[in-house]
């Protein structure tokens, strides 16, 4: 799978902006303002999302602002949309 | 003039018998805009004043110069009710070797006339003042312009300390009266270009809020206090500055004019929102610990019925004549409340002190019927938890809770569960609420707390109520 630099999400307050570029294997770079007590939680989320969606090379650069389980899976979802082209709602 | 009192800084401080070891105070009455502790310290720190005591009834964000002041052993232990911004940042990572005690606004006023917060020297910030030390919070020249309104927690010091200076930006003509604090009190008085930055001293617009929730909140809230039994007339109340503390205000309104009940008080912070009440003739009188907004700093310099009160007749537990031992209802807002209706409102979920005690204790203590308001979550982190990070008000003080998933009422008050309830509340439990948080969230993992104490929480009795350690990173 091709990938893209690609972003989604925002900076707002309970949004998480998600950046994606191609890589050698995953590696997710979380800067969260409640990293103490969820970073781990957050990484997992995006870790599952990106291998549901096929994604097994990439490096991601995610900038939370104390987004839920369920935006955190758009906002990678979307990135990875716009990163490979490939449209997992519509194919 | 003859026995005049003005001199500089400097020689105030001379004068003042200051010695190294011994207790400065200060208050907040200028808030974020607040330029007379810095000053005051940077001034002691030049003329090498070490191991100081720095007793203040707040500090915020614009008192990170401290930091300096603090790494050079200029202040060696602090009091206050708030700590906030860079400088509480750096002494929840262990800046200081001795914790910093936090008292409420009540507590420290308790404490400062029984003599237990002992205060050697009081440097006091009047938005004007005679020469003889005659100073008020109210504009009494054209040439005011660091106006706060009521010098409530400023009382105390002035009353209490060995040796009070006045420091003010608009020295005018004897005799300044009314007066907040009186001359008989003061020692000196130092005239400076400006003590605070008018535009972070008090809004001027009334700002209601838009945010959905806080409207949510803010009506569940007026439906409370409606239903509660407690909103009769001549009832009397009090209001946090939240957005859906102040907009439940405007709900209690529309209910006060349709049933043609008043108010005999409001107590505490006064905003906008209150002095419209007064003046519409819907709330008797205006009890004003500390004017929050301009219109309030209008009305109290203009109106006989809005009346300045000192931190001890406000909120203490020991005077016979506090304020809070007639108030009916208050409205209080949270960083977090836990199953056992904890509530905590100093330090947040980070373990970083970012808040203030303030009156919270006191008011929720003494009132008929408190209120907490607070969403279930602030973005990711939860408000109802299983156990408060840090305890300022213990829960038996606490009666409901009000969030957009249900109102909780406390267990040792059935009664107005069963009137709430039978008004049409959704009440619920709030081990539910926490559960209901739990299952959006997931489970936090434990805070990176160190071993070394940080803040001693005292509670307005005098009694140590909790500890704050040191966060690691």
């Amino acid at each position: 799978m091709e990938i893209k630099n690609a972003m989604a999400g925002t900076l707002e307050s309970g949004d998480i902006l998600i950046q994606v570029e191609p890589g050698e294997g995953l590696q997710v770079d979380l800067q969260s303002s409640v990293s103490a007590q969820f970073g781990r939680q957050i990484k997992a989320v995006i870790t599952e999302t990106l291998k549901g969606l096929g994604v097994e090379n990439a490096s991601i650069k995610a900038t939370d602002k104390g987004a839920l389980d369920c935006t955190i899976r758009a906002r990678v979802t979307a990135a990875v949309v716009r990163a490979t082209g490939k449209d997992v709602w519509k194919d | 003039m003859r026995n005049s009192k003005v001199v500089s800084l400097e020689e105030a401080i001379r004068k003042s018998g200051l010695k190294d070891g011994m207790t400065i105070s200060f208050h907040h009455h200028f808030r974020g805009g607040d330029k007379v502790v810095n000053l005051v310290v940077d001034q002691l720190a030049r003329m090498g004043f070490k191991n100081l005591h720095l007793a203040a009834s707040s500090l915020s964000d614009v008192h990170s110069p401290l930091i300096e002041h603090i790494r050079n052993g200029v202040i060696t232990k602090i009091s206050t009710s708030g700590l906030r911004g860079e400088l509480a940042n750096e002494i929840s990572h262990g800046l200081m070797k001795e914790p910093v005690v936090f008292r409420s606004h009540g507590g420290r006023g308790s404490a400062i006339a029984s003599g237990v917060l002992h205060i050697d020297v009081a440097f006091l910030g009047a938005s004007s003042c005679d020469e003889l030390g005659n100073a008020s919070g109210c504009p009494r020249s054209e040439n005011a312009k660091s106006i706060c309104g009521s010098l409530g927690y400023a009382l105390p010091d002035a009353r209490y300390a060995d040796h009070v200076v006045v420091i003010t930006d608009d020295l005018v003509a004897y005799p300044n009266v009314p007066k907040s604090i009186s001359a008989s009190d003061v020692e000196s008085v130092v005239v400076v270009d400006s003590v605070g930055d008018s535009s972070k001293i008090s809004s001027g617009a009334i700002r209601d809020s838009k945010n959905p929730r806080d409207i949510l909140l803010a009506k569940q809230a007026a439906k409370v206090i409606i239903n509660s039994g407690y909103f009769k007339d001549g009832f009397s109340i009090q209001t946090g500055t939240g957005g859906a503390s102040l907009a439940a205000v405007k709900y209690i309104r529309e209910s006060m004019v349709e049933k043609g009940i008043k108010a005999s008080f409001a107590l505490g912070g006064i905003t906008a929102h209150m002095v419209k009440l007064h003046q519409e003739g819907l709330i008797g009188k205006l009890i004003d610990v500390q004017s929050f907004d301009k219109v309030a700093a209008e009305s109290i310099a203009s109106d006989q019925t809005h009346q300045e009160v000192s931190s001890v007749e406000y909120a203490s537990a020991e005077h016979t004549g506090s304020a809070v031992h007639a108030l009916d209802i208050v409205i209080l807002s949270a960083l977090e409340v836990d199953v056992n209706f904890n509530v905590n409102v100093l330090v947040g979920s980070d373990g970083i002190i970012r808040g203030a005690v303030g009156g919270h204790p006191d008011t929720a203590e003494d009132s008929a019927l408190s209120i907490i308001v607070c969403p279930l979550l602030r973005g990711r982190i939860p408000c109802v938890v299983p156990k408060v990070t840090t305890l300022i008000t213990p829960g038996k003080s606490v009666d409901v809770v009000v969030t957009e998933y249900g109102i909780a009422v406390n267990p040792a008050r059935p009664e107005i569960a069963g009137r709430l309830a039978e008004a049409g509340l959704k009440i619920v439990d709030i081990n539910d609420l926490a559960a209901k948080a739990k299952s959006i969230i997931g489970e936090p993992d434990p805070l990176p707390f160190g071993n070394k104490v940080v803040g001693i929480v005292v509670d307005r009795h005098g009694d140590v109520l909790d500890e704050i350690r040191n966060i690691e990173d």
